[in-house]
Formats: C-alpha cells, sequence, structure tokens
C-alpha cells in the first residue's frame, strides 16, 4: 500500500466514514475506541490557518489607515467640524436633495412611459422611445446641462397652446427655466433614457404566463401592468434603480458648472475664499456618504417589501438578526437551549458549541 | 340530428352526450347546463412554416366534460388557447353559445373585437394552466378576488365571501393567506382552478392541470376537477390521466398531427380504437 494512507483505525476514530449511520451495524466487530458510541465522541472544528493570516494582515493596513488620517495634520478634522454643519454647507446639501427627489422621479416617470412605449405594438411609439435613449444617452450631462440652460437662445418664449393653432399661454423662457429648472431637465432628461432600460428590463424579467394568465381572466391591459406585472418587475427594478438614484445624488455635483448652489458648488466656494481645500472636500464626501446611506436604508426596506411571495419567507431585518445573534451567544456560554423564536438557521450556529459542550462534560475516552 | 359531436377529417365515431346510458357514466348526477355550448369550425393555425391545427372542427356540448387526448406536438394546447383567443387562429372560427370569439359578425363581415372586448369575452372562458400561473406577490384569496373585481367590476365585500367559498371547495380555507410560493404544486393548481370559478365562467379549460405536478399530488387536483365536472360547467381538458378520462370524460378526443383522429365515449376510444395512430398512442401509455 501507499505510505499516504492513514491507519485504519486511526481514520476512522477522527472522522465518521461517510454514508454511515450510527444504527448502521458496524462491518467489523468494533475494537477499543471504535466502541464508544457516536454521540459520544470529540467534534474538532475545522482549522483555517489561511484565514487568521489574512485578517491579521488586513488589521494592520486598517490601523495604518486610521494611525494616518489621526496623526496628519493636514487633514484639519477641526476645520472639517467647523464647516461639517455650517449653514450654507447645510443648504447646498439640502439643494442637492432636492435635485435628485426631483430628478429621481421626472426620470423614472418619463423612463416608466419609454418602457412602455418600447414594448408597444406600435411602430412609431417603439421608435421614438428607441430615439430617445439613443440621444440622451449619447450626449454627455454635462454639455446637456448646458444646452438646457440656453434654451431662451433657441426659444425666447415659450407657449402653451393647440399644435399649429391659437397659443393660450405664454411664457419668457427665461424666467420658466431657471437654474434649479434647468438642472432638472438635463438631469431628469437623462435619467429617463437610462430608467426607460431599467424598467423594460424588470418587465421582460417577468414571466410571460403571468401576464397570459391576466389575459386570460380579463383583467384590462391597464391594471395587467399595474397590479400583475409592475410589482412583479420591481425586484428586478429596485436594486438598479437605486443605483442610478446614487449615481445622481453624486451627479448632481456637475450642476456646478452652472453656479447652482448646491452642495460641491458651495464647497467650492467656500475653499476658494478660504483656501482649506482638502477640509472641505471631506466635508462634502461626508455629506455624500451620510446621504448614500440614507438611500441604502430605504433601500433595503424597500427591496423587502417586493420580495414578498417572491420568497417563501422573508429575509430577516437587522434588528432580528441582532436580537437572534444574542439570543444564540446567550445560549452557547450559559448551555441553555435556543429559545423557540429563534429560527432554525440561526439555532443551529449553537448547536456546534451546545454538542461540544456536552461531549467534553459527558464524553471523553473512557 | 342528435349528434352533438362531429369531426371532419375521420369518419369518427359520434355519440349523443346527453341521453348515453353507458354504465360506466350511471353513478354520475344529471347535469343541467342550458349554457356552455362550444363550437369550432374550420380552425387553421401555423406557427412559422408549421401548421399545428389543420381544420380542426369540434362541437362541445352544454355542461359536457371533454378530454383531449393526444402525443405533445399535436396541437391539443393550441386548441385549447384558440378557445379563449390566447392564440389567434390564422382560418376557422370558434363560437360560444353562438357568439363569435374574438370578432362580431355585422351583416356580410366579421369585425375583429377590440382588446377590451375580447378580455370581456374571456371572462366566460375559464383557463387553468400547466404551470399554474398564480400571481406569486398576492395571496390566495387577492389570486381569486382579483378577476372578479378588476374585470368585472364587482364589489370587493361581494367578492370576497364567495372567494374563502370557493378556496374551502378546493379544500384550501386555511390558506387564503399564504402566497403561491408558501404552497405545494397541488396547492397552487387548487387556487388556480379556484381563480377561474370565481369569474363563474360558462367553459373552464384545463391546459395539462396535472402534469406540472408530483406523482402524490395528481389526486387531489383531478378530484376538484371531478366536483367542478358535476356542476354543469362545460369542461374540455388537456390530460395524459387516462383513468381520469375513463371515469368523468363524456368525450374522448384524440389528436394527432393537428387534427382530430378520433372522438367519441371514453369506452369507444379507449376500449375499441378504430385508427392505428389511436392505438399506437394509447399502447404507449396505458
Amino acid at each position: 500500500m501507499s505510505t499516504l494512507s492513514l491507519p485504519q483505525d486511526e481514520s476512522r476514530q477522527l472522522v465518521p466514514p461517510p454514508g454511515r449511520h450510527p444504527a448502521d451495524p458496524p462491518a467489523d466487530p468494533p475494537r477499543g475506541e471504535d466502541a464508544l458510541p457516536l454521540e459520544s465522541l470529540r467534534i474538532v472544528p475545522a482549522r483555517h490557518p489561511g484565514r487568521w493570516v489574512a485578517t491579521a494582515g488586513v488589521a494592520v493596513l486598517l490601523a495604518m489607515v486610521v494611525s494616518s488620517l489621526v496623526t496628519n495634520d493636514r487633514w484639519e478634522w477641526d476645520v472639517v467640524a467647523t464647516y461639517l454643519t455650517w449653514p450654507s454647507v447645510l443648504q447646498g446639501a439640502w439643494a442637492t436633495v432636492r435635485l435628485t427627489l426631483v430628478a429621481s422621479v421626472v426620470g423614472f416617470a418619463l423612463g416608466t412611459v419609454l418602457a412602455l412605449m418600447r414594448l408597444s405594438r406600435s411602430p412609431l411609439l417603439r421608435s421614438v422611445s428607441w430615439t430617445y435613449t439613443w440621444v440622451f444617452r449619447s450626449v454627455p450631462l454635462l454639455l446637456q446641462l448646458l444646452l438646457w440652460y440656453n434654451l431662451a437662445y433657441l426659444y425666447p418664449y415659450l407657449s402653451l397652446g393647440i399644435p399649429f393653432g391659437p397659443e393660450l399661454l405664454y411664457f419668457d423662457t427665461l424666467s420658466v427655466v431657471d437654474k434649479f429648472w434647468a438642472a432638472i431637465l438635463g438631469l431628469g432628461l437623462s435619467q429617463a433614457a437610462y430608467s426607460a432600460e431599467i424598467v423594460r428590463a424588470g418587465i421582460l424579467s417577468v414571466d410571460q404566463g403571468q401576464q397570459e394568465a391576466a389575459a386570460s381572466l380579463g383583467i384590462p391591459r391597464r391594471r395587467q401592468v399595474s397590479r400583475i406585472i409592475l410589482p412583479q418587475a420591481m425586484r428586478s427594478i429596485v436594486p438598479t434603480a437605486v443605483n442610478e438614484v446614487i449615481g445622481l445624488l453624486k451627479g448632481t455635483s456637475i450642476v456646478y458648472v452652472l453656479a447652482y448652489g448646491e452642495l460641491f458648488y458651495i464647497v467650492s466656494v467656500i475653499y476658494g475664499r478660504n483656501g482649506r481645500v482638502v477640509p472641505l472636500l471631506v466635508v462634502a464626501s461626508i455629506w455624500y456618504l451620510v446621504l448614500t446611506t440614507l438611500i441604502t436604508v430605504v433601500q433595503y426596506y424597500v427591496e423587502r417589501h417586493y420580495a414578498k411571495g417572491a420568497v417563501r419567507t422573508l429575509p430577516p431585518t437587522p434588528l432580528q438578526k441582532t436580537r437572534w445573534t444574542v439570543l444564540v451567544w446567550a445560549s452557547r456560554l450559559s448551555g441553555r437551549p435556543v429559545p423557540d423564536a429563534v429560527p432554525p438557521a440561526y439555532a443551529a450556529r449553537a448547536r456546534v458549541g451546545v454538542l461540544t459542550r456536552t461531549a467534553r462534560t459527558s464524553g471523553g475516552p473512557a | 340530428m342528435s349528434t352533438a359531436v362531429s369531426a371532419t377529417t375521420h369518419d369518427s365515431t359520434t355519440h349523443d352526450t346527453t341521453a348515453h346510458d353507458t354504465s360506466a357514466h350511471a353513478a354520475r348526477p344529471a347535469r343541467r347546463a342550458t349554457a356552455g355550448l362550444v363550437e369550432i369550425h374550420g380552425v387553421r393555425k401555423s406557427f412559422g412554416t408549421l401548421e399545428v391545427l389543420r381544420d380542426v372542427s369540434l362541437t362541445v356540448p352544454p355542461g359536457s366534460v371533454t378530454v383531449v387526448l393526444g402525443p405533445s406536438g399535436s396541437g391539443k394546447s393550441t386548441l385549447l388557447r384558440a378557445i379563449n383567443h390566447l392564440e389567434k387562429v390564422d382560418q376557422g372560427f370558434v363560437s360560444l353559445d353562438g357568439a363569435l370569439i374574438g370578432y362580431r359578425r355585422k351583416g356580410s363581415t366579421l369585425r375583429e373585437l377590440k382588446e377590451r372586448e375580447i378580455l370581456a369575452q374571456r371572462t366566460q372562458i375559464g383557463f387553468v394552466f400547466q404551470g399554474f400561473n398564480l400571481f406569486p406577490h398576492l395571496t390566495a384569496l387577492e389570486n381569486v378576488v382579483e378577476a372578479p373585481v378588476s374585470a368585472q367590476r364587482r364589489r370587493r365585500e361581494d367578492v370576497e365571501p364567495e372567494a374563502r367559498a370557493l378556496l374551502e371547495r378546493v379544500g384550501l380555507a386555511d390558506k387564503a393567506d399564504a402566497r403561491p410560493r408558501q404552497l405545494s404544486g397541488g396547492q397552487q393548481q387548487r387556487v388556480a382552478i379556484a381563480r377561474a370559478l370565481a369569474l363563474r365562467p360558462k367553459v373552464l379549460l384545463f391546459d395539462e392541470p396535472t402534469s406540472a405536478l408530483d406523482p402524490e399530488l395528481v389526486g387531489e387536483v383531478l378530484e376538484v376537477i371531478k366536483d367542478v365536472a358535476s356542476t354543469g360547467t362545460t369542461l374540455v381538458v388537456v390530460t395524459h390521466e387516462i383513468a381520469f378520462a375513463r371515469e368523468v370524460a363524456d368525450t374522448v378526443v384524440f389528436m394527432d398531427d393537428g387534427v382530430v383522429v378520433e372522438q367519441g365515449t371514453p369506452t369507444e376510444v379507449l376500449d375499441h380504437p378504430r385508427q392505428d395512430r389511436t392505438r399506437a398512442f394509447l399502447e404507449k401509455v396505458l
């Protein structure tokens, strides 16, 4: 035999051979330690030395980052702290939130319409939607913003009326399309092009049988879309859509070219005056981080809402997870059984420890 | 003519479904149905170059149970889908109680109906899919309530007790608030049947209702279909369950290669088939 194979007795002692059930009659009469019942054996968890080395390495790197953040004076944390809640910075952050909200609503509302047009049976609607997406995805956002801001040059007056007929309402373009609305037009309309594709992908992801079932039940077309198709499409729309909203939140910083007072423009004005460039950029970064975090929290709950029916049981909320983990650790340490409120998947984590405990106290070599 | 069933392609067996006296059916309660006559006339349908229905004619009397058998690709499902206009036929027509499905006759012209009108027609024809196609994001009860409320514009308060009664009838009263993915295949299909019944259709079409089920779940669904069969709703069932056909069907239709090869009572078609193709098929499945 090869030298690699373990002696028979030793291997059997460590691990029960695969496929062998405790109740099965042993192949040959047990001898020595083999005679011990499986339940009394000590379980040795697998060891992961590589994982420990990697963890230690990353911990050192992390410590270096933190220490440099603290010890390097040039971060000027006192300046950061001062300007983080500076009134004009707060106003800028609020302007950024407003831009993001309105542009998202415009973008996704128009995007949904475009997606439905793209899936329509009318060739004209289909090609108009396609062309829109083509144009607005191709022209850089910066250019679009400047074009919208110069709308008054192309059309000094805007009017509402009957096409090719009399005009009923009359506006001065400059008074209607101010900086805010130029920004909304630029951000919202280009967002619509991307949203259209996201919504379309979501609709296509819903099983064809759903629409067929709705049609066979005679459910009206509009209701088929709003009640049956879109709620199911939302499950694949939401993660990508939130990605887009986060992109938009940061994308609003590009509006500084219109000298509109959003977060980035405000901090750039401040550091232009006092020269504290890096601390003020950090202030803006922190605000973008906070806002993105808020969006991510909202995303979690929206996703959970639309997961209804797609999964047998909803994933637990962070609060539930924390509570269960605490209960599991409590039972691990005390040796008491896990409370019934904890789902089996979590309770199983405790069982390893409990089994080891009982094995240590009651088992062991006789 | 007393013959209610006729086929064009072959000299098939014909019989009178309302006055049959075969002993196999003696135990079944008599149905009194006045509505739900389905007539299929010279229907042709192609997908690309493949002709799946080749001049199919069939009459399904009110309140009868018709089981359609045949090898896969024989056009059974397409025929069923043509009955409620999920599949638009290329030639021929389908009518329910004399009214054309998908068209309106005006003098010498046939006008295609608008989608809204087709949807309204479909509420008279229930359809049960092989893959259930329940709405996964709605509870069992909401699945059943949806169509009567949105398609028939009935009041939710009136529909809900009815829907609960239907769920009870299919043995799922306790699952009203469960969502489809929390149910077994057999339970899902029973909800789907309740959903189709909620519209009080004149005709109920079953497209291989038990083919996606584990063998031990087939029975519970067939029991529900038998129960529905006793109420006087016209049923057309595409299935491979020969025993079910023998027990419940008034007429068994055998299709192959886009035509009706043979039809008659279960005894006639299943025990004494006249056509070689029918015999060959039955030998394989029995």
